[in-house]
């Protein structure tokens, strides 16, 4: 069980993925500028990731990884370069499932996601938790752990970064640093605050 | 709007990346070393214009409900087609850039150009657009590149410039621009000389501050 939190508690808060990796920055700095919407956008952040690495990861396992055709005669067959193709495909087609369930079921979360969700498609952190469940090789358990970590740290850092930008609607900033300048030194020291878990996870 | 115009105009004035703000999540995570950061900005400018070219030669047949889906198949494939060359002939350096070079795929600056500008323009302005984004994107990301592995390792293109003390120099290296943190802040920095100069980037304060309600969800 350690194992599963382990991958948990790094995909979370060492390798955060907007902090450390800086992926998916477009949306966890555009759609910051409030709590509610953070709130929003960071549910949505933890089902998307959650659903989507283990289909990945199936997918990858059963036609696209080295030697997946060897039950059909074929050992030497490797469609590992069209996985990128496929994540994406994916990943589009789970984010419409999800919208068209969540219309059907749960109206009332599908208007708190809003525009968000179809937007979803291309987040670089979805494709990249993909990605590096590849890079890694994490089983299925573990890529569906390490989809959900990774999705709650994406928003626990998003809902952080949105408290402290709403504090900053009161603050008499510089012209030049007004928005996009702060945001990013903002988030420089949010980084720098997460780079101390590091040491936590450390093996 | 002048041909030469769209070329020049994204350099600085409508900078990809300060000012439309697409195309962020790539260029700080290759930014460690000069390097990386010029074979990812050569590799995204090569995506961005051949994307551009053949969205915009098949502008008249696309429909418009699928158009989206179309773009990233385009973009993909030929994002696969660049991370197989890097592959093949700079092993090592693919190897760093790791992931990156795949989530080229779902950069927000080649969607966001095909789709403001390519689909609805000629093959020619929609390229001369695309190569003008591309440099204004190469340009801050070799500007960042530069100065992280400068001051991080005391070099340029692994050649020593500033020789650090380990090798009996004089320069002590801040290790702090080799991790996560700097690259927010150069690029903080960045954005807030270039609107500085150029104060019509600058944007407008939030009149409205957010109600107290919201902020305690």
């Amino acid at each position: 069980m350690s194992g599963y939190a382990d991958i948990f508690l790094k995909a979370m808060f060492v390798e955060n993925m907007p902090l450390a990796f800086f992926l998916g920055l477009c949306t966890f700095l555009a759609l910051s500028k409030r709590p509610g919407t953070a709130v929003g956008l960071g549910i949505a952040m933890i089902g998307v990731m959650g659903i989507t690495v283990p289909l990945s990861q199936i997918i990858y396992t059963a036609v696209l990884a080295p030697g997946a055709w060897a039950w059909a005669g074929l050992p030497e067959v490797d469609l590992s370069y069209l996985s990128l193709l496929c994540f994406i495909g994916l990943i589009a087609a789970a984010v419409q499932m999800l919208e068209m369930l969540l219309e059907r079921f749960a109206p009332a979360i599908h208007a708190a996601f809003g525009v968000f969700l179809p937007l979803l498609t291309v987040q670089c952190a979805i494709l990249a938790a993909s990605l590096f469940m590849v890079e890694r090789r994490y089983t299925l358990p573990e890529s569906f752990v390490f989809g959900i970590g990774s999705g709650a740290g994406f928003a626990l850092a998003v809902v952080m970064l949105s408290a402290v930008r709403a504090r900053l609607a009161y603050a008499d900033l510089p012209g030049g640093l007004r928005g996009l300048g702060v945001t990013f030194m903002l988030a420089g020291m949010m980084s720098l605050g997460f780079s101390a878990f590091g040491q936590m996870v450390a093996p | 709007m002048a041909l030469p115009r769209l070329l020049t105009l994204p350099l600085i004035g409508r900078n990809p990346v300060t000012v439309q703000i697409l195309g962020i999540c790539s260029s700080l995570a290759v930014t460690t070393s000069l390097e990386t950061a010029a074979t990812m900005a050569v590799s995204l400018t090569v995506v961005l214009v051949l994307s551009s070219l053949i969205i915009s030669l098949i502008r008249r047949h696309l429909p418009n409900s699928i158009r989206l889906i179309v773009q990233i198949v385009i973009v993909a494939s030929l994002v696969i087609v660049i991370d197989q060359i890097l592959q093949a002939y700079l092993f090592a350096i693919s190897q760093r850039l790791s992931v990156f070079v795949g989530l080229i795929t779902t950069n927000c600056l080649v969607l966001g150009r095909t789709e403001g500008f390519a689909r609805s323009n000629p093959p020619g302005p929609a390229m001369l657009d695309a190569l003008g984004n591309g440099l204004g994107y190469s340009l801050i990301l070799v500007a960042v590149g530069a100065v992280r592995e400068l001051f991080g390792q005391g070099t340029l293109m692994g050649l020593t410039v500033l020789p650090t003390v380990d090798q009996g120099g004089w320069f002590t290296p801040l290790s702090l621009m080799l991790l996560a943190p700097s690259a927010f802040f150069l690029l903080g920095f960045v954005v807030w000389g270039l609107r500085s100069l150029y104060p019509e980037q600058q944007e407008a304060p939030e009149t409205e501050p957010p109600s107290v309600a919201e902020a305690r969800t």
